[in-house]
């Protein structure tokens, strides 16, 4: 398992707890960076405002990716990830509540490498996580991180 | 125009010419009959009656001869006759009707060599190779002082009837032609107002601008025609603007229908899209936590916690399925319909298989007729069948052994396809309440379910234009049958 940082993009504090939850109950000690709306997301990716000191070439291993989220929404931080060429094959996993046949089509058009559905059980959930951790941060070879410049 | 028996078009003028000249031709040659007939008939007997004068006149002037025996006198008479060239030849008899002098007026002309004159009459005379021949009687102081005979050709006669037909020829002509003229000044004045009226009546077919009318000024019995013709326009005016009203009444009211439903839909897929986002939120918390707790504060919890916490978390779950199969049931009310050959034999079979694996202790037999097929949309009917076969497998779970059967029949001629279990069926007294939302008719503890179900299943036939109804006997099975 690699040391780098997961990004949750996660508005609701109980959603958030949880996913912790069942990170930790997964044995999955990578950090988790936390950012509780669009903006706060795309700051850190970009290294802006509260992030200008952070290391440009140290990028998530992983973002998970909620869509309903205040001030900007997750499509609109997917399209500006892909966009960049620094983040633009950094893998994201979109995970939201709606299992709604649209939400998916965007999701996937805009280039998200994942769609999971939170189910409401959370025995359910703690084996989705399991599986996004084995998946995405062991079992998955990432495309190398562009040189900043 | 169709459906009409069509006349092949002749122009109304060319008949009234027709007309025109066939009444002048009939009457002119009838008239030229007339008179020809006439005139053939007082020309002869004028010719006749001249001879006869004439006949008598040499009679006259022979008398003398004939009574002195003058034969030289007699033939000088007789040669006068040569200012008459009709006079083929002509004699002087003596009262024995022996022939005294004759004149020729060519040397090979025949003269009888005697005539004939019956006692009594004065005059006899008769035709003979389209000559008229003549004997009259020469009668002196009472007694017959001879006979004189003339023969005369009817040259002169048949001279003037082709004259005379040369003439009518001409005057029929020029009366043709002057009738012919006449006739199409007349019938232009005379058609006019009908050619007009044509004219509108193309002008409306081709250009459809009712608005326009036929001139008035028109002879009396065409007014009529032409007045009911402009009536006629009024009226369909009129219902053209009436029928224009209402499509635009109802375009506008479609539209404003349209307008709100799309306001309707779209409040409901915001509606539907909130439900699934911010109802299910909550719930995965209230679970989550719970589990949270039930595993990290398992020690100081009591068993009654621990089951008012398993009845929590069993309550957040129910109510994920209710909010998943109430967002499935709007998604069926919404989707696009999109028609194709179907094959439900094999969506049957795919159910059940999934049925059997994910419970494959039940003895159940499963009887799916091959080959049923039927149009419509593939996914929404997979959704049907689905759960027509899912509520057949739930309720038979309660019995040993079961049977479920899937195949299609005909009823009143038209094709009905069924599903069939014989397990705990329903008291058909509550089957008005079998495809209302939410509704159940077993309790929950009984079967599980959220009585969304056949709800969607309605949804998803009405919405393909079928219907499904249902017969169930209690503990002895159910019967859904359904069109597409």
């Amino acid at each position: 398992m690699t040391d780098q940082a997961i990004l949750l993009v996660e508005d609701n504090p109980d959603d958030e707890a949880l996913t912790l939850r069942a990170l930790k109950k997964n044995q999955i000690m990578n950090e988790v960076v936390v950012a509780h709306d669009g903006i706060e997301a795309l700051d850190y990716l970009f290294c802006r405002g509260p992030h200008a000191d952070r290391n440009p070439d140290e990028m998530p291993q992983v973002i998970l990716l909620d869509l309903k989220l205040p001030k900007v929404d997750g499509f609109e931080v997917l399209r500006q990830i892909r966009e960049h060429p620094r983040t633009r094959l950094l893998p994201v996993v979109i995970l939201t509540t709606s299992n709604e046949e649209g939400d998916r089509v965007t999701g996937y058009g805009l280039g998200a490498n994942s769609y999971v559905r939170k189910p409401v059980e959370f025995g359910e959930f703690i084996q989705a996580v399991k599986q996004l951790g084995l998946y995405w941060l062991l079992l998955n070879q990432s495309a190398p991180l562009p040189r900043s410049a | 125009m169709k459906g009409m028996t069509t006349v092949a078009p002749r122009s109304l003028s060319g008949r009234l010419t027709r007309l025109n000249v066939l009444v002048t031709a009939t009457g002119l040659l009838l008239a030229c009959a007339g008179f020809l007939a006439y005139d053939f008939v007082t020309i002869r007997q004028a010719l006749v009656e001249n001879l006869a004068v004439q006949a008598r006149v040499l009679g006259s002037n022979s008398v003398a001869a004939l009574t002195f025996n003058d034969r030289e006198s007699a033939e000088k008479t007789l040669a006068a006759l040569r200012a008459a060239p009709n006079v083929v030849a002509s004699g002087l008899y003596a009262p024995d009707a022996t022939l005294f002098a004759a004149y020729r007026r060519a040397p090979s002309d025949p003269v009888p060599a005697q005539v004939e004159l019956p006692a009594g009459e004065e005059e006899k005379q008769w035709s003979d190779q389209g000559d008229v021949l003549l004997v009259d009687r020469i009668v002196f102081q009472g007694t017959t002082a001879g006979y004189v005979f003339i023969e005369s050709d009817l040259n002169l006669f048949w001279q003037r009837i082709r004259r005379y037909l040369v003439i009518s020829f001409c005057v029929l002509a020029s009366a043709f032609a002057i009738a012919v003229g006449i006739s199409t000044q007349l019938r232009r004045e005379t058609l006019r107002p009908i050619a007009a009226l044509a004219e509108v009546a193309r002008h409306i077919s081709q250009e459809k601008n009712y608005s326009v009318r036929a001139s008035t000024e028109t002879p009396a019995e065409l007014a009529v025609l032409v007045e009911g013709f402009n009536d006629m326009l009024e009226q369909i005016e009129r219902r053209d603007r009436e029928l224009r009203e209402a499509r635009d009444d109802l375009e506008r009211r479609v539209e404003q229908r349209t307008a709100e439903l799309a306001a309707a839909n779209k409040e409901l897929e915001a509606f539907s899209y909130s439900v699934s986002h911010d109802l299910r939120a909550p719930l995965r918390s209230i679970d989550g936590f719970s589990l949270a707790l039930l595993q990290d504060y398992s020690d100081s919890l009591d068993a009654d916690a621990k089951n008012y916490f398993e009845r929590i978390r069993a309550a957040t779950r129910r109510m994920g399925m209710l909010i998943d199969d109430m967002l499935n049931l709007a998604r069926v009310t919404r989707a696009e319909i999109r028609r194709e050959r179907v094959n439900l034999s094999a969506m049957a079979r795919a159910a059940t298989a999934e049925l059997k694996k994910t419970d494959g202790s039940r003895d159940v037999e499963c009887v799916i007729e091959e080959n049923v097929e039927t149009e419509g949309d593939a996914q929404l009917l997979r959704v049907a069948i689905d759960n027509l076969l899912g509520n057949a497998w739930k309720y038979t779970s309660k019995h040993a052994t079961a049977r479920i059967e899937f195949g299609q029949m005909r009823t009143n001629g038209s094709r009905v396809f069924f599903v069939r279990d014989d397990g705990a069926g329903f008291d058909p007294a509550f089957a008005g309440k079998l495809f209302g939302a939410f509704q159940r008719l077993h309790g929950s503890s009984e079967f599980p379910g959220t009585g969304v179900g056949l709800a969607t299943v309605q949804r998803i036939l009405l919405r393909h234009g079928g219907k499904i109804w249902a017969e169930a006997e209690v503990e002895k099975g159910a019967t859904f049958y359904f069109t597409v």
